[in-house]
């Protein structure tokens, strides 16, 4: 238990830096650094497949990508055109009224009772197989056609400009 | 038990993390003894007999140069950069089997750092952080031709993984295990995998070249036209880490190789070696053998370097797309296939 303090802690503390740092770029690499506490809070609950397929997929491929795009922008304090105070102004109020709602919803939540876990192996990669391809796999068939779409649609719209 | 366990742990780690240093130290010497070889040249033997103490020279060499962090860079990137590399390099091979369990003192000792159920993902994870090294240190160095470098590596990796990833679903079809000592157990004797997946393996191949920066992948560090590529602006060990990150690389993406595709530690006839010379050395000569294997592939690494010009960048991108992706799917079809077929009759 104590462990899972410590590693909630750094989650929460990584994920703020992400927030504050002013370079771009940094505020990527501590998102992988959160992603990497993520990884560890899997392997606590003894999600092995679901850790490692959080390692590849987040860390491995999407930040790559998040990082390659960023370096090639060159975002830099310099560079970045001052906003207009209406923006500003406008970007305070949108702020406030996100905080009211959330301090309003969370006044409203209730604790919920702890779940407790039928199977403490659930997430190793043979049960989760089988209930993938078993008990979801219309949802599961149905998610990866969403993605081929979305991935057909993104090279077609990149076609179009050339 | 507890301490007793933890020690064999250590132990056993330490050794392998010896092991691999020493092996990819010697490596940057068989490199350019064998491109000697290739080109019709002496290549270096002035250090010691034949040239024995060229690593240690070079490594001495590497130390003592001045080292250089350019004004204008991120510091603590500058230094993560080389340090991210080696790192990836070396904590790959944590999963890997090196030989059946092993008797000694009465011990049962396993030739394996851990045996975790998801160790081809592990392997597959690891190796898809190793850019972060090179894209970190270029993106720090505040050089065009290091960020063009770094931007080179992230979309090559990315591109080849997926093939990669692709060739290792065939596989899985195959051995029904995650877990790389399952694997490795099932090719017992001469039941390699290599024989039912060879089109799997060839484009694991292809892509543990792109993976590693290898020749012709190695257009990240591609001199003709980008100066040194991401590691333009470092010095001194720093450099020296990247460079020996590569050798790294390429013994555990060699292990790899030999344990998925080639057997790992088995040979045919090892049954009756083992009943002859008993459980403590049996194991042992195992993990020669899987050693031996190593060799043969870092010599195939090396070999092909000094054969193949480097590709260029859009022929890379149309090999890995077009060419190694249709490829490595239709190789997944076609086992689901038959091993449909063969369960069915």
């Amino acid at each position: 238990m104590n462990l899972f303090y410590v590693v909630a802690f750094l989650s929460i503390f990584f994920s703020l830096l992400v927030i504050f740092s002013k370079n771009p770029v940094h505020s990527v690499l501590y998102l992988i650094v959160t992603f990497f506490t993520f990884t560890i809070h899997y392997i606590l609950l003894n999600a092995q497949f679901l850790a490692i397929v959080n390692f590849i997929v987040y860390m491995g491929a999407i930040m790559v990508l998040f990082l390659f795009v960023l370096m090639l922008l060159n975002l830099n304090e310099e560079t970045e055109p001052l906003k207009p105070t209406l923006l500003k102004v406008m970007g305070v109020v949108a702020g406030m009224c996100l905080l009211v709602t959330l301090a309003g919803s969370l006044k409203a939540l209730s604790v919920s009772e702890p779940v407790v876990l039928q199977n403490v192996n659930l997430g190793l990669v043979k049960n989760l197989g089988k209930v993938l391809f078993n008990q979801f796999l219309l949802p599961f068939e149905i998610s990866s056609l969403l993605l081929l779409s979305a991935m057909v649609g993104a090279v077609l719209l990149a076609k179009k400009e050339a | 038990m507890e301490i007793a366990f933890v020690l064999e742990k250590f132990v056993f780690i330490t050794v392998i993390f010896a092991l691999s240093l020493v092996v990819a130290m010697y490596s940057t010497l068989a490199e350019r003894k064998i491109a000697a070889f290739l080109q019709d040249r002496v290549g270096p033997n002035r250090a010691g007999p034949g040239g024995m103490f060229q690593p240690l020279a070079d490594g001495v060499k590497m130390f003592l140069k001045e080292e250089i962090i350019p004004t204008q860079s991120s510091k603590f990137l500058f230094i993560a950069g080389p340090s991210l590399a080696i790192l990836t390099a070396c904590i790959g091979s944590a999963v890997i089997p090196w030989g059946q369990d092993m008797v000694l003192f009465g011990r049962t000792i396993a030739l394996q750092a851990t045996d975790i159920n998801v160790g081809i993902l592990y392997i597959f994870g690891v190796v898809s952080l190793g850019v972060y090294g090179v894209m970190i240190g270029g993106w720090a160095s505040n050089n065009k031709f290091s960020l063009m470098g770094a931007i080179r590596a992230a979309s090559q990796n990315i591109s080849y993984e997926i093939p990669m990833g692709l060739s290792i679903i065939a596989l899985l079809l195959l051995t029904n295990s995650l877990s790389l000592k399952d694997i490795a157990e099932q090719q017992h004797g001469f039941n390699w995998n290599v024989f039912y997946q060879p089109v799997g393996f060839l484009i694991f191949l292809i892509c543990s070249f792109a993976e590693t920066n290898r020749t012709p992948f190695d257009l990240p560090e591609c001199e003709t036209e980008l100066v040194g590529g991401y590691h333009t602006e470092y010095s001194s060990m720093k450099l020296g880490f990247y460079l020996f990150a590569e050798y790294i690389n390429m013994f555990v993406s060699s292990a790899v190789m030999a344990t998925l595709y080639f057997g790992g530690y088995n040979y045919p006839g090892m049954d009756f070696v083992n009943s002859l010379i008993g459980p403590t050395w049996g194991p042992l000569l195992g993990m020669g053998v899987l050693f031996l294997k190593i060799f043969a592939f870092i010599f195939f690494f090396m070999w092909v370097r000094w054969t193949i010009p480097r590709f260029r960048y859009d022929q890379l991108m149309n090999l890995g797309w077009k060419v190694l992706i249709p490829l490595a799917i239709a190789n997944i079809v076609l086992t689901g296939v038959v091993i449909a077929l063969v369960n069915k009759f």
